[in-house]
């Protein structure tokens, strides 16, 4: 076996380049900066499109603009530069404009610390966009999952029309592993749906039984329009109560209904067990070691690895919940994902960990919890 | 040709507006050029020039405010062969501004037009980057206080190759858009109309005087000596053309048996300029070699070159979980920024924890084994001793083979560089 050492940002970009990426703009600024310095090693050399924005608004315009020319585009930035992109991923859920948006967290609020991990920006990411529609946020664990999560998000992208959130964390993006990535099994990619002849060419109509448009690129053989106005289904502004209802509940449906098809997770559990730990991103690797070492000391508990956060896989989180008389959510944030869970709780006793100082949460931070 | 303009939505400014003769105007020059709907792209943003992309029959790309030249960069790096025109007002210019230099700098044939009628039509007129500071607005006494913006200037001194100022009701304004959309790199055109609606209900203006200040205000009209040069997307493609090959990620093979039995946290505590990072990298890849699972993250300030330099490095024989050091098998200090950095470590090591020491460095307290060493002794330069101390351990037989370095060294480095690690490595293993 041969094995590559290599950061999560790295795998970033190469799970990028593998799910078919031909565009990417990015403004520098720890700790996702290696992303672009990646790319920018990467896409140009094989004839793609690798550009520096003015800053952060400039960078997912850019990016906007060249998925809807018909590249897989994506943009890689932090904290304070998700901050900048909120008026354009609200641009991207109603243009319905395919992209992928990784945000290595670090410690917040504000411009807080650039080397310091975090998962602050989880409900950022979710109701960060003015409208409050849902979004996909798929959090990665490890090296790993950044080069397998990045090519799922890409293929959301495109099969849903949606912009896809990575949330990693400056604890995964900048640690680099040993990694097998010969034997990364990457999914199938997803290719555009190009626009039928016979499709009427409204740019926003959905195929028939579907409740996605088919893509009618800028600069096509057939005229498009993209909006980011509130508009009909030929891209035009309406102001018509039911048409515009339509298209709201149509954008809902699409993620939220289909959120089953990419539920990615990881449950390790027995039959017996009473406890559940929920966690996600870089904090399941010491809930991983806690596991062991509890049920070492006797504790029957379980363990939800959620890689799918949001739409929030529900059927998911409740067939686990089912059978458990306490549940202990962890965090890198002072609880944030811990609403969800309460919410699906029902009667179960939920308790939460959490820490905002920069350092990782360990597997002896967790025992002492979920034995408190 | 035919006409370009959509005759299901015809334009709906108000009466007198000079926004209505630029919509005439553009579709007589994209006529003039032979453009059929479907090689245009026209990119608007927000206000009343943002209805301009529903009134023609061609692609069209609606956004937020000020942000249309952004939309338009990612458009044309995509789709060279378009013509990409955008549209935005003097309030798309204010907001927009850094766009609006950056787009003069970049030089990618994009025709940027600024319909410029000095204030902020369609919310109630206030005041804009280009209201003269005598301009009576809806933003009161606030219009009086900041300069009017000429971005003729401003786009000049920023690099554009092409910049003309008109007026939206000119005789010659389909002729002057027609040049401007031909010419290969960013044009700029600041038109200046009438907004009847707002601007022009309070404050007297008329044509002959706007034409009078037009001529007065602009000495540069079409492409601006000094400032032309290789459009931005054929200048990319001729550059990236010359782009290596992205290295492929290493392949490092398990060669032997790492002497670790269970999981071993690594501190490497030094300073700026001691290859601390590379020293880390190395150990990774020799533990690598010895089939082991390896991490490793860093610790620096952003001033690069001064200060504390930390690696740390999980070595195990299975999947590293937790990635954070707990309490550290082996500490390598070289450095007495490092240890300062991470001073609270050494009261928790255990008694077969092992520190490999410069000499001279003063420790806290610890039960654990320390070796000191006298690195200026041994000709070991500050550069080399994090390397040499790799050394030290391979001779205690703590967590790596001289077999296990050598290799990790072999995947580092190359050439001169692998032999002066390899002689260090040498100058303490064969002492």
């Amino acid at each position: 076996m041969k094995r590559s050492f290599l950061e999560g940002n790295e795998a970033i970009a190469r799970g990028a380049m593998a799910a078919g990426c031909r565009f990417f703009s990015g403004y520098p600024i720890t700790p996702a900066t290696s992303i672009y310095q990646q790319m920018l090693q990467l896409l140009p050399a094989t004839g793609g499109v690798c550009m520096q924005g003015e800053d952060e608004i400039a960078s997912i315009g850019f990016c906007l603009g060249a998925s809807m020319a018909g590249m897989k585009a994506m943009t890689a930035t932090s904290g304070p530069g998700i901050s900048l992109y909120s008026e354009h991923i609200s641009f991207a859920i109603g243009g319905e404009i395919p992209l992928v948006i990784v945000d290595v967290q670090r410690l917040g609020p504000s411009t807080g610390s650039a080397t310091k991990g975090a998962d602050g920006d989880i409900q950022f990411l979710r109701w960060g966009n003015s409208g409050g529609m849902p979004v996909i946020v798929l959090a990665p664990v490890d090296v790993k999952d950044c080069y397998l999560l990045t090519m799922q998000a890409f293929n959301l992208a495109e099969r849903y029309r949606c912009p896809v959130f990575v949330a990693s964390n400056k604890e995964i993006g900048m640690t680099r592993e040993s990694i097998d990535l010969h034997a990364l099994a990457g999914p199938e990619l997803e290719v555009r749906t190009p626009c039928p002849t016979n499709h009427s060419g409204r740019p926003f109509a959905p195929l028939p039984g579907t409740n996605i448009p088919p893509f009618l690129p800028i600069g096509g053989e057939r005229l498009s329009r993209q909006t980011s106005s509130t508009h009909g289904e030929d891209g035009y502004i309406t102001t018509d109560p039911a048409v515009i209802e339509a298209g709201i509940l149509r954008m809902q449906e699409k993620l939220q209904g289909a959120v089953g098809d990419f539920t990615f997770y990881e449950y390790d559990g027995n039959a017996d067990d009473s406890a559940l730990l929920v966690v996600y991103g870089v904090t399941a690797r010491a809930a991983k070691t806690a596991v062991r070492e509890l049920r070492a000391l006797g504790s029957k508990i379980a363990l939800l690895i959620l890689k799918t956060l949001y739409p929030v896989p529900e059927d998911c989180i409740r067939q686990h919940l089912r059978g458990k008389t306490k549940v202990i959510v962890v965090e890198m944030n002072l609880g944030q994902y811990v609403r969800e869970i309460e919410r699906l709780a029902g009667d179960i006793p939920v308790s939460f960990y959490g820490r905002m100082n920069g350092e990782l949460i360990s597997p002896k931070n967790i025992v002492e919890k979920v034995r408190s | 040709m035919t006409s370009l303009l959509n005759r299901d939505r015809p334009p709906v400014f108000c009466p007198g507006c000079g926004h209505e003769a630029v919509v005439r105007g553009l579709d007589q020059a994209l006529q003039t050029l032979k453009l059929p709907g479907n090689q245009v792209a026209i990119v608007s943003d927000i206000g009343c020039s943002g209805l301009f992309d529903t009134f023609f029959n061609t692609h069209a790309f609606h956004g937020l405010h000020g942000r249309a030249l952004t939309y338009a960069t990612g458009i044309k790096m995509a789709r060279p062969d378009l013509k990409v025109i955008v549209v935005m007002g003097d309030g798309g210019l204010g907001i927009g501004g850094a766009h609006v230099l950056s787009s003069c700098r970049r030089n990618l044939d994009i025709t940027l037009l600024i319909l410029n009628n000095f204030n902020y039509g369609m919310t109630g007129g206030q005041c804009s980057a280009t209201t003269p500071t005598t301009g009576l607005t809806a933003s009161g006494f606030l219009s009086e206080l900041e300069a009017s913006l000429d971005i003729c200037r401003v786009a000049v001194a920023a690099g554009a190759p092409y910049v003309h100022r008109t007026i939206a009701t000119g005789r010659k304004l389909a002729e002057d858009l027609a040049l401007a959309i031909r010419y290969p790199g960013f044009s700029l055109m600041d038109i200046w109309g009438l907004c009847p609606g707002r601007y022009t209900k309070k404050n007297r203006i008329t044509l002959a005087q706007m034409e009078e200040d037009i001529k007065e205000s602009c000495a540069i009209s079409g492409p601006v000596a000094g400032n032309e040069r290789e459009e931005y997307a054929a200048h990319y493609h001729r550059l990236a053309s010359n782009a290596p090959a992205a290295s492929k990620p290493l392949n490092v093979a398990a060669i032997c048996e790492a002497p670790i039995h269970k999981r071993c946290d690594v501190l490497l505590l030094g300073s700026a300029g001691q290859y601390i990072n590379t020293v880390g990298e190395i150990l990774c890849l020799a533990g690598m070699s010895g089939g082991l699972h390896v991490s490793q993250k860093n610790d620096y300030p952003i001033t690069v070159l001064r200060g504390h330099s930390v690696a740390e490095v999980v070595l195990d024989r299975r999947t590293i979980e937790y990635t954070g050091i707990g309490t550290p098998a082996v500490v390598v200090c070289v450095a007495a920024e490092g240890v300062a950095r991470r001073k609270k470590v050494f009261g928790t090591l255990s008694e077969e924890a092992v520190v490999v020491k410069d000499s001279k460095i003063e420790l806290p307290e610890t039960r654990a084994k320390v070796r000191n060493i006298d690195f200026a002794d041994l000709k070991i330069r500050s550069s080399e001793q994090a390397l040499a101390a790799l050394a030290i351990l391979v001779q205690e037989g703590a967590l790596l083979t001289r077999e296990m370095l050598v290799a990790g060294l072999g995947h580092r480095y190359k050439g001169k560089m692998l032999d002066e690690a390899l002689a260090v490595v040498a100058r303490i293993c064969d002492r």
